[in-house]
């Protein structure tokens, strides 16, 4: 049986997907079996989740509605993971908005 | 002997630097072709695994920031997306080390290409990372950074940043590069000074470097009493640095309790990311100038780059400047060549010139203004028809937007006070929402002394009575005819010159960022 799953989150950093949480990103893709993408838009294109060179070309700004999808072993488990650990704000709070 | 050369760009980390230059594009040592494709590759894949080791390295000794941008560019060359196209072009036959410049190269060009800023600072972590593997390739001797060295260069990498050792002074002086880079956050964190943006210096250059980051500038061949000018502001920055650390999150007031408004200054819309919204009062100052530093920008980007700044101030006010080129900022297509370019079209008078650009810029200001609290002022007011002819093209352009269904809003219509016409005569001004005093070009109209020559420096001064008294007039005007003012050139931000600006009647400065601790410690010493 080959499972997938598909689900949206908005990105609330306020760089967006950027470089240190697309690290965090890019890592917790790795741990699943299941083929991991990301996309802008419902029609693509998608970028493989667990490549940070794709997942930065993406370029998602904050507010953006960022679409994850997965297919395979752990697809739900993958999608779950990924759309909550956007949603917790890659686990940062407010302190990479720098003073002067 | 030479004169001095001045070059002034943005502050990215405010400090003081004297030493050596130290020239960072040095070209690096060439690479040696291997017989076939397959010793291509594997000399491309050792590269790749020894910059891994090096940064691996570097990542045990660092912490914070230094160890996200580390781990971040390990994560990226270990990623084999980024080498692929490397390896494939080996296969076709190209060397290792051309193969590997072109792939990364067109991953800069798409970071490059980022209309927002925080990506395309990344472009310079790609750069580093090329060049680490390259260096690898070449196996180049680095040659030795001499200690103090203030490091030119296009733009500099995280890891040379991190490579160097700061402590006993230096600094960093840029060609390009932003204030949003990496870099420009480490240099924050650790107190590198470091300036960006300054342009080419005209020709090769080696010597003794004055930089000063605090404002912005450098000097090269500095004169004995350009050094000893300099290095009393730098003694004393270190202490007021301390003592101000202690102000800036609190409101500014004097002595006795008299409350001032302090915002900022900025030149470029990605300076905000370093600043933190509740140490200041909104932004007093946004100049426009840098959207049309390579050609005429389209109404999106102007849209975009005052939205960013819009939502970030959230309700504090944002007073943007309409396009102030001409003078000593000329932009190729749009200013004209003039002998005496400080008295000709700049300001309002280039804009009402061309109004095809100026409409553009108008529309990009009334779309912006849903998104926070907008104010927008004209340079270079000299008559109030110039006033009127501006606020009449807001008006017409307003309409046009409402009439085709875009949200839209009109901001207050202010003027700057720059030209000594209207300081002597504000009442023929009572149409304008506001004013705001360029000290700079004030200064240098009243005394007659250009503000781009050192030869006359000594007369370019704002403390001047004749220019003091205007600024009082104005000020003491405003407040009976209910006109708020507020000033917005150096001055403001010069700690040495806030006592008169007070006893002026001031009670509103916009400084540069990086001067705003400073700023808001001096307004304390103040009795007014």
């Amino acid at each position: 049986m080959s499972a997938s799953a598909e689900a949206t989150v908005v990105v609330t950093h306020e760089v967006g997907l950027h470089a240190r949480p697309s690290v965090k990103f890019t890592k917790l893709a790795k741990t699943f079996a299941a083929e991991v993408e990301i996309a802008l838009a419902a029609n693509g294109p998608w970028f493989d989740a667990k490549s940070i060179v794709k997942v930065m070309a993406a370029k998602a700004p904050k507010g953006t509605l960022l679409h994850i999808r997965a297919s395979g072993d752990g697809a739900d488990d993958a999608v779950d993971a990924l759309v909550e650990l956007v949603r917790r704000d890659f686990d940062e709070g407010t302190d990479h908005v720098r003073t002067a | 002997m030479s004169e001095p050369l001045r070059l002034q760009g943005i502050s990215a980390s405010a400090g003081y630097a004297e030493g050596p230059l130290f020239d960072l594009d040095q070209t690096v040592g060439s690479y040696v072709g291997k017989e076939t494709a397959d010793d291509e590759k594997a000399a491309l894949e050792t590269a790749i695994a020894i910059a891994a080791g090096r940064l691996t390295a570097l990542i045990d000794a660092a912490e914070g920031d230094a160890a996200d941008i580390l781990e971040f560019q390990i994560a990226m060359l270990e990623d084999d997306a980024l080498s692929s196209l490397a390896f494939a072009a080996i296969h076709a036959g190209q060397p290792a080390d051309q193969a590997w410049r072109q792939a990364l190269d067109a991953e800069i060009a798409g970071y490059d290409a980022s209309d927002q800023d925080y990506f395309r600072a990344r472009a310079a972590d790609i750069r580093d990372i090329r060049d680490q593997v390259l260096r690898a390739l070449t196996e180049a001797g680095d040659v030795q950074v001499p200690a103090g060295a203030i490091l030119y260069g296009e733009d500099i990498a995280p890891t040379r940043f991190l490579e160097t050792d700061w402590s006993s002074g230096g600094g960093i002086a840029l060609k390009a590069g932003s204030t949003a880079s990496h870099v420009a956050m480490l240099a924050r964190s650790r107190g590198v000074p470091m300036i960006v943006g300054l342009g080419a210096l005209p020709a090769h250059f080696a010597g003794i470097v004055l930089l000063d980051a605090e404002h912005g500038g450098i000097v090269l061949l500095p004169s004995k009493a350009e050094i000893d000018a300099f290095r009393q502001l730098s003694s004393s920055f270190t202490v007021r640095r301390d003592q101000a650390g202690t102000f800036l999150a609190r409101p500014a007031a004097t002595r006795t309790g008299t409350p001032v408004r302090v915002q900022v200054n900025i030149a470029d819309p990605s300076e905000v990311d370093g600043i933190d919204i509740a140490t200041c009062d909104g932004v007093g100052l946004m100049r426009t100038e840098f959207l049309f530093g390579k050609s005429l920008p389209d109404e999106e980007t102007q849209y975009r780059a005052y939205r960013k700044v819009l939502e970030w101030a959230g309700d504090k006010p944002v007073t943007i400047r309409t396009v102030d080129a001409g003078g000593d900022k000329p932009v190729p297509g749009f200013t004209v060549d003039e002998s005496n370019p400080f008295l000709g079209q700049r300001g309002i008078r280039l804009s009402l010139a061309r109004p095809e650009v100026f409409r553009v810029q108008i529309r990009a200001l009334l779309r912006a203004a849903v998104h926070g609290s907008l104010k927008v002022m004209f340079p270079m007011i000299a008559i109030v028809e110039e006033y009127r002819q501006a606020a009449a093209m807001f008006a017409e352009e307003q309409a046009a937007l409402a009439a085709r269904g875009i949200a839209n809003k009109m901001p207050p219509l202010g003027i700057m006070v720059e030209v000594p016409s209207v300081a002597i005569v504000p009442e023929a001004f009572t149409e304008a929402a506001f004013f705001s005093i360029g000290s700079n070009d004030l200064t240098q109209y009243v005394m007659a002394a250009a503000r781009d020559n050192a030869a006359v420096a000594h007369l370019n001064s704002v403390r001047h009575p004749a220019v003091l008294r205007l600024i009082a007039a104005v000020t003491a005007f405003g407040e009976r005819e209910k006109i708020p003012v507020s000033l917005c050139g150096d001055a403001g931000g010069d700690p040495a010159s806030i006592p008169s600006l007070l006893e002026a009647g001031l009670r509103d400065l916009s400084v540069a960022p990086a001067q705003l601790a400073m700023a808001k410690a001096a307004i304390a010493d103040v009795s007014v």
